[in-house]
């Protein structure tokens, strides 16, 4: 038997291939070595007990294959090294499930919070401090270590950086989250009516994203299709997103290059695309836009065509302040060659959205996995091969034009009147997987339901929780100094990640 | 940016201030707010601390509930956030010593502990040359040893509390405390999870701004009136 679903659509969970643990390893390296992608990799408690349950994207065919690894011990062979990119994945389930992967290199928790059954006590039996386990560890003569946050500098995020240097040079540099984990994924099965809204904040710069995602994890199970119209307003939603994300991330990146002007002007424009978010919705953030069945914003003609003379204004004016850029040469030395990322690490470590467009990766879930509204039209993915601080900030600014044109192509579409279509009881005993390209990556939810339609699993995975490790190897061979500039080009999601 | 001396420029569709008509809220309807922040009844109330703004109650609650464009949201207690229709009283100014202490130059560390990121980003934004924070005198620095109070954001979690606790504890007094955020001031959405905690009591909050995220200008709007700025 095989399982294999379109974006955003469910199937029985019976009908999904069984396979032993020690197999599961072998079809994921399989796969990922065929061009494949592990979407996601998580445990779950089914009717006849504990499983590993892997989503394996294939982008040529557009489907999503479900495989379920039954496990009858507490304990199975690592996938990671077979395959790298499941070594976050394997950490999280031995953290939640208390199952030990055997064999994985770097066995420590993501989260630090108390396992959620009792199982082989990887990670002891009690709550562990957060952030307090072993790191990697340098030694010599004037090998030193760096030990930053959770609190960092700044308003932003609370997380741990352990960077093993010598003098200003980077050997290792290990990153510690799960300070942010407000306990999500146990909380979406519960009260249905407070799901939209966690989503919504999972990671409170997706929140079109995320809540896309869920919403169609919804009307998956419930059987509903929104209105074509609900769905250009997501995609016009998503798309703004992704501006306003893009122009404000390339604002930081001149601003860490001590650039000021593009800096000043691209903290203004980030701006702006928020205020278009909230021309459709009241929010800049897009709160309240979306719920199950469609959105609850009409677009009317007047908005759009206010949409649109504002869309030309900001088109203009970026172009001007990202232009800059490009035409600095002292700007273009600190962004060339910094931060590089080979293409094969990329794909080994299963890096998504800008990160890997910028190693030359042409994968893209707007085209690849398109659900709704990219069903019709997609914009072409946005690549830049060198892999460095340039090529991730040159995606953003090809992806920056690319989203401007798509609004504009698809704004008739969305305006006039919506019907909600209102989602009603989930389909028993099936799994529905979501896939959307936030303006980071690809964004995977995944639902599973017990006998009486009620969800017994929901499973997140934030691009950043896969793109990490990327920034971590970007930094191997830098300057620490280079650490800001690299960050900042991936800028990923601590709440996200930590969930 | 001309605000505070005009006022600011907001969305068409912006949700701030709740009205309640006075008509009666029955049980059931305030049990579909997602945060428990509607009191039911015939005298039905608001809890601001709680509510995200997401406009439903104005959907389920008939007539009861609408939304003003108010963006004058700061509150100086967690009572004064109980808002069942009237006049929604303004966050107070610091008292004179605090004023002479604070009011020209006040330097904040931001902590987010559980914050989604949109709390920050828009604290964050007032930096940017449209808001110009600093010609107020207001400031973000990065070590709590130069700061003279915190600025809180996320619901607390769990392993975030002793991080925070142990900025708190490293601003110097005399020092201020500020709760941005239903998630800071309530738990807000993550309410009840076991994995936050709330505001330690031990942080005693000076000025609560509520939204899911606030508004910039409603977070400035609360700043300016702690430091008597705006009356």
């Amino acid at each position: 038997m095989t399982l294999k679903l379109k974006n955003a659509s469910c199937g029985p969970t019976a009908q999904a291939e069984r396979l032993a643990p020690a197999e599961l390893g072998t079809r994921i390296a399989g796969c990922v070595s065929e061009g494949g992608t592990l979407l996601s990799l998580f445990a779950l408690e089914l009717a006849d007990g504990l499983s590993l349950c892997a989503l394996l994207g294939d982008r040529r065919e557009s489907v999503i294959e479900v495989l379920l690894a039954p496990l009858r011990c507490d304990s199975y062979p690592a996938i990671t090294p077979l395959a790298p990119q499941a070594h976050y994945f394997e950490r999280e389930i031995a953290e939640q499930y208390d199952i030990l992967p055997q064999g994985h290199p770097w066995l420590k928790p993501v989260r630090f919070h108390e396992r959620w059954r009792k199982g082989a006590a990887v990670f002891g039996t009690g709550r562990p401090a957060p952030g307090v386990w072993d790191y990697f560890k340098m030694s010599g003569p004037e090998i030193h270590e760096v030990a930053v946050g959770p609190v960092h500098a700044g308003i932003i995020e609370p997380g741990h950086f352990r960077f093993q240097c010598h003098g200003e040079d980077v050997y290792h540099l290990e990153i510690q989250l799960g300070f942010q984990h407000r306990g999500v994924e146990n909380a979406m099965p519960g009260e249905a009516a407070r799901r939209i809204f966690i989503a919504e904040t999972l990671a409170g710069d997706t929140t079109a994203g995320h809540a896309t995602a869920y919403c169609r994890i919804a009307e998956a199970l419930s059987g509903e299709e929104p209105a074509a119209r609900a769905d250009a307003v997501r995609a016009i939603a998503m798309e703004l997103e992704r501006l306003a994300n893009h122009t404000g991330d390339l604002g930081a990146l001149a601003g860490d290059t001590g650039y000021l002007p593009t800096a000043s002007f691209c903290g203004r424009l980030r701006g702006d695309f928020l205020n278009m978010t909230a021309l459709l919705c009241g929010s800049r953030f897009g709160r309240g836009l979306l719920t199950e069945g469609g959105v609850r914003f009409e677009l009317s003609r007047e908005t759009g065509s206010e949409l649109l003379s504002r869309l030309r204004e900001a088109e203009r004016d970026t172009a001007g302040a990202v232009n800059l850029l490009w035409q600095s040469p002292s700007v273009l030395a600190r962004l060339e060659e910094t931060g590089k990322l080979k293409r094969e690490d990329a794909v080994a470590l299963g890096l998504t959205g800008v990160a890997a467009r910028a190693c030359g990766l042409e994968i893209d879930a707007r085209t690849d996995f398109s659900s709704g509204h990219y069903k019709i039209i997609a914009p072409e993915p946005a690549t830049c091969a060198s892999g460095d601080v340039y090529a991730r900030a040159m995606v953003r600014w090809r992806e920056i034009s690319r989203s401007i044109r798509h609004i504009r192509q698809i704004l008739d579409t969305a305006t006039g009147e919506i019907r909600l279509k209102p989602c009603g009881a989930f389909a028993p005993d099936s799994v529905a997987v979501s896939i959307e390209e936030g303006w980071r990556g690809e964004l995977c939810h995944a639902a599973f339901t017990g006998p009486d339609g009620k969800l017994i699993r929901y499973k997140i995975t934030d691009p950043s929780f896969k793109n990490w490790a990327g920034l971590a190897l970007a930094l191997r061979g830098q300057q620490i100094s280079d650490f800001p500039l690299c960050n900042k080009s991936f800028n990923l999601s601590y709440c996200g990640t930590d969930l | 940016m001309k605000f505070p001396a005009r006022p600011p420029v907001l969305p068409d569709l912006f949700r701030g201030l709740p009205v309640l008509t006075g008509q009666e809220i029955p049980a059931e309807s305030a049990a579909l707010c997602p945060t428990g922040a509607i009191k039911a009844g015939a005298k039905p109330q608001i809890d601001l601390g709680r509510c995200i703004f997401c406009g439903r109650c104005a959907q389920f609650a008939g007539n009861a509930v609408s939304f003003s464009r108010e963006y004058r949201l700061a509150a100086s207690t967690r009572a004064g956030m109980l808002h069942a229709g009237g006049e929604y009283p303004a966050a107070r100014a610091l008292d004179r010593e605090a004023r002479r202490i604070f009011g020209h130059s006040l330097k904040l560390r931001q902590v987010s502990a559980g914050g989604c990121a949109a709390c920050e980003a828009d604290v964050n934004v007032l930096g940017t040359l449209a808001f110009d924070l600093g010609r107020f005198g207001i400031q973000f620095v990065a070590s709590p040893r130069h700061a003279d109070g915190i600025l809180v954001t996320g619901p607390v979690t769990k392993n975030m509390q002793s991080a925070l606790l142990d900025t708190y504890a490293a601003i110097p007094e005399p020092k201020l405390a500020i709760a941005v955020g239903a998630c800071a001031i309530s738990g807000g959405i993550y309410s009840g999870s076991p994995e936050t905690c709330g505001m330690p009591e031990s942080i005693p909050v000076d000025l609560y701004i509520p939204g899911c995220p606030p508004h910039p200008i409603t977070i400035l709007d609360g700043l300016l009136r702690l430091l008597g700025r705006i009356r």
